[in-house]
């Protein structure tokens, strides 16, 4: 099939971007939509331009380095999946695509597609781990975990952390990001102890790295790859406010 | 040279104990005056940087990626063993450590591998109080699978997503050090060079991806965990960064490369589609636990899986090796996998697959179970293929997967050159010819964990803290090749991209050097890989400038190192005249088509030393001695 492609095009973080028109000639709906990409980028290659500058890594849906918005619509229109892994099988001959980078003000353009998510690692170094230390712990079935709680850990827990959630959000917000793992550690009883000083840590960090608050859209549910439900947001405020009780 | 692994001597048992003992110790407040470079975040850098920083160390951590947790041990699907002998199975220290070493072909050393048996446990028990989600039964107590390899059920697992969680366990306990300032991160920052002063590794030349920056950073003591090189085929399961420049490059600066020929083809990929492929995707050995593997029993045959009647169905893995069945280990059902293909008897449009089918499966416990065993694996496979594998059955064909060969190192990790450590996938140490399923997230905790930070402190307290600084002539002049080498790259401006000489290479390595090797083609490729790489350094065009972000330049430094790589590769894989785990040799095999491994002239690792530009390498060999396990022909039957 043969595509059409509006391309967000930007040298660096402080030149200015705009949509730059490619044909896309050829393409199989076997590949997938980077692979796409890739023989653009060939022939951008051949004709002695730059190619198109796009973060991905593991091309299978788990490393969350990739972060393209596809028709406005971060990792594009297929539910529950990151852009490499959507395949081309979901568009259709002649189709226009527009790619544009993740927006959000938290997440600064560094070039072309590729978006800097450093603020994300901030949230998690303020306050999303265990204090634990290396080495003098007990027996890994010392403490039963009921089954539902470790489920609910875990569906929480698969966060790719690829700031999709923060894209798609009107406020620009890292809500779902920062209460997956509030929830997640939340739901263990290795988690308890820090439980307040984590909650507030976290979302402090967040605030301070510019993100906006959750006005309940709902839409980073929407577009995230691994459907982590909005419940934890909620999750999250009851954490929050348990712990400023405790205060 | 004859080299030593400086094994401890004593009963196998109490090796590490005993060297525990004997090791030097740094004193807590002279540890802040070391300052350690760990190159890679996955595993296995990541839990020792977090380790080292932890204990007071001054850690320098290097990613390619934007963040820690991208390293592609998030990929890792089926789960980490341990012989924590939960499931009441049998299970104990011993007989992991015996599955490994069998599963390995008898080609790695009996104290490591005991050594790695030894701490899986802490492993789980360390992941499950970071609060890595494990599988857990209805009394809330652990779960464990079965994988390739094992009689036992030894595999702890997080849904289909295990590496996912180790990960960003360890990126937590990481995450935690950044912030305590112990560990200083630095992202999407590629390492370039190893910096060598007087004989020790002292610090590495590294590039800012974001601003092309080249700089140096000098240190007491280097750790590369930089993992594997399975993409030196071009297609393989690794992630699209995953590279062998730092190894290489460390390689060429004089550190050994051990048993570069032992590559693991994983059974179950997902199968090429066309030209355009720009990597594979594996599928979890732990499917195996349930699905079936089959091909028709007629050649050719083109009918849909549905109409192909039980009886014309040959489950190739249960005839061949009865006791094992589908859950053979991975060098044996990949072979399995190519030999019925190369008979004929393929499935799907390319005739390059098997079937893996779970009908069974689903009619013995239902299709909610299966999905909540692998459900996210289904969902992978149906976006790939569009093919619902609840109702047919999926296509797979083996991948490059993981490379068992490596960077030499002895018991304490340390390769030939003082100071530079090497962890995970990028050392050889632990896997001999073949890994078995879910050993190699054991094995980069374990060298992360609760190996490393006991045995760098016994080089280090044989050493004076900040001995060197980037000022030496030696950093200035690792800094200006880096230089040199990416101006060089830069300025060919031929007619074919990076990607058109990496897909060369990898299918000159897969056709020749791949699953199946023989003298003739080898040497084939021998003779094809010095052309390719003159090639590439006369027509590669690199576009775009030095200083800058530029993925063409990071590529094209990556290939450069692949095309000399690979050769190294079919050279061991030459060398070695047998057959044994990954690595098959045609002329070297029984009547009945398995590895024929001759222990008199090759029970030894082949290390190879670089001799520098327009010479061969040379090898150097260390003797494997099997003390606590009779070498014995691997039988899976």
């Amino acid at each position: 099939m043969d595509l059409t492609l509006y391309v967000w095009r930007q040298k660096g973080p402080d030149s200015r971007g705009r949509l730059e028109e490619y044909r896309a000639k050829n393409i199989s709906p076997d590949m997938s939509f980077l692979e796409m990409l890739d023989v653009v980028n060939e022939g951008l290659i051949k004709s002695g331009d730059e190619p198109i500058a796009f973060d991905n890594d593991c091309r299978e849906g788990i490393c969350g380095m990739c972060s393209q918005a596809v028709n406005g619509v971060p990792h594009g229109p297929q539910k529950k999946t990151t852009i490499c892994q959507l395949h081309m099988r979901h568009f259709r001959d002649g189709d226009t695509i527009y790619i544009e980078p993740w927006r959000a003000k938290a997440f600064p353009v560094i070039k072309d597609l590729i978006v800097d998510r450093s603020a994300l690692d901030r949230i998690m170094q303020s306050g999303g781990y265990v204090s634990v230390h290396t080495g003098g712990v007990p027996d890994a079935n010392t403490v039963a975990v009921p089954k539902s709680d470790a489920d609910a850990a875990m569906d929480a827990a698969e966060c790719i952390g690829c700031g999709a959630c923060v894209a798609a959000c009107p406020n620009g917000s890292a809500m779902l990001f920062t209460a997956a793992k509030v929830a997640h550690l939340a739901k263990l009883p290795q988690g308890q102890v820090e439980s307040s000083v984590r909650v507030c840590m976290m979302t402090d960090a967040m605030l301070n790295e510019g993100f906006g608050s959750c006005g309940n859209h709902y839409e980073c549910q929407a577009v995230c790859p691994k459907g982590i439900n909005v419940q934890f947001i909620a999750k999250l405020n009851r954490e929050f406010i348990k712990a400023q009780i405790k205060k | 040279m004859i080299l030593d692994g400086k094994c401890p001597s004593g009963p196998l048992a109490y090796k590490w104990s005993k060297h525990r003992q004997e090791m030097k110790l740094v004193n807590p407040a002279n540890k802040r005056k070391f300052r350690i470079i760990v190159v890679g975040t996955g595993l296995a850098g990541s839990s020792a940087a977090a380790s080292l920083g932890e204990l007071g160390y001054n850690v320098e951590a290097f990613c390619y990626q934007d963040s820690p947790r991208r390293a592609h041990s998030i990929a890792a699907q089926g789960g980490i063993n341990a012989a924590k002998n939960y499931p009441n199975d049998g299970d104990s220290i011993f007989r992991l450590f015996h599955d490994t070493i069998k599963g390995g072909d008898f080609r790695s050393r009996e104290a490591n591998v005991y050594r790695l048996a030894e701490v899986s446990n802490s492993i789980i028990d360390q992941c499950v109080a970071q609060g890595v989600p494990f599988a857990r039964d209805y009394a809330g107590y652990l779960d464990n699978r079965s994988f390739g390899g094992a009689q036992v059920s030894r595999t702890f697992y997080a849904r289909g997503q295990t590496g996912q969680q180790l990960l960003l366990g360890a990126y937590s306990a990481l995450s935690r050090q950044i912030k305590a300032g112990t560990v200083r991160l630095h992202t999407r920052t590629e390492m370039l060079d190893l910096v060598i002063v007087d004989g020790e590794a002292k610090g590495v030349t590294v590039r800012d991806l974001v601003t092309g920056a080249i700089k140096t950073y000098a240190a007491d003591a280097v750790c590369l965990c930089t993992g594997g090189y399975a993409n030196v085929f071009y297609l393989s399961t690794n992630a699209m960064g995953n590279n062998v420049t730092a190894a290489y490059r460390a390689y060429k600066k004089g550190a050994f490369f051990a048993n570069p020929c032992y590559t693991q083809i994983h059974p179950t990929c997902i199968p090429m589609t066309g030209n355009h492929q720009s990597k594979l995707t594996l599928m979890s050995e732990s499917l195996r636990n349930d699905g079936r593997v089959w091909v028709s029993k007629i050649r050719g045959d083109r009918r849909p899986p549905h109409e192909i009647p039980e009886d014309e169905r040959d489950y190739y893995l249960e005839r061949k090796y009865p006791s094992f069945g589908n859950l053979a280990p991975r060098d044996i059902s990949s072979r399995a996998a190519k030999e019925v293909c190369d008979e004929g008897y393929g499935v799907g449009a390319s005739g390059r697959g098997v079937y893996l089918d779970f009908a069974d499966a689903i009619c013995r416990i239902g299709e909610d179970k299966i999905r909540e065993r692998y459900g996210n694996l289904f969902e992978m496979y149906e976006k790939i293929t569009g093919e619902d594998a609840y109702k047919q059955p999926m296509r797979m064909y083996p991948a490059p997967h993981y490379a068992m060969g490596g960077l030499w190192v002895d018991y304490n990790l340390q390769s030939n050159l003082p100071g530079l450590f090497v962890l995970g996938e990028a050392n050889f140490s632990d896997h001999g010819a073949n890994r078995l399923g879910a050993s190699a997230l054991m094995q980069g905790l374990a060298d992360g964990y609760f190996i490393l930070p006991y045995t760098i402190a016994d080089y280090l307290a044989r050493t004076k803290p900040g001995k060197v600084n980037t000022g030496r002539p030696e950093f200035i002049k690792s800094m200006e090749d880096s230089e040199t080498l990416t101006k060089k790259l830069l300025s060919i401006n031929g007619n074919k991209t990076v990607n058109e000489f990496h897909r060369e290479l990898g299918s000159i390595m897969w056709e020749h050097v791949g699953m199946a090797r023989s003298t003739e083609s080898l040497t084939k490729a021998l003779n094809l890989i010095p052309g390719l790489r003159e090639e590439f350094w006369k027509n590669v065009r690199v576009t775009g400038s030095e200083a800058e972000l530029n993925q063409e330049l990071e590529k094209a430094g990556r290939v450069a190192d692949f095309l000399e790589f690979g050769e190294l590769l079919a050279i061991d894989a030459l060398h070695r005249n047998e057959s044994c785990g990954g690595h098959f040799r045609t002329e070297y095999q029984t009547a009945d088509g398995e590895a024929m491994r001759d222990d008199e002239k090759f029970c030894y690792v082949a290390a190879w030393e670089s001799k520098g530009p327009g010479r061969g390498p040379e090898l150097h060999k260390e003797p494997l001695a099997y003390e606590n396990v009779g070498l014995a022909v691997r039988s899976y039957k």
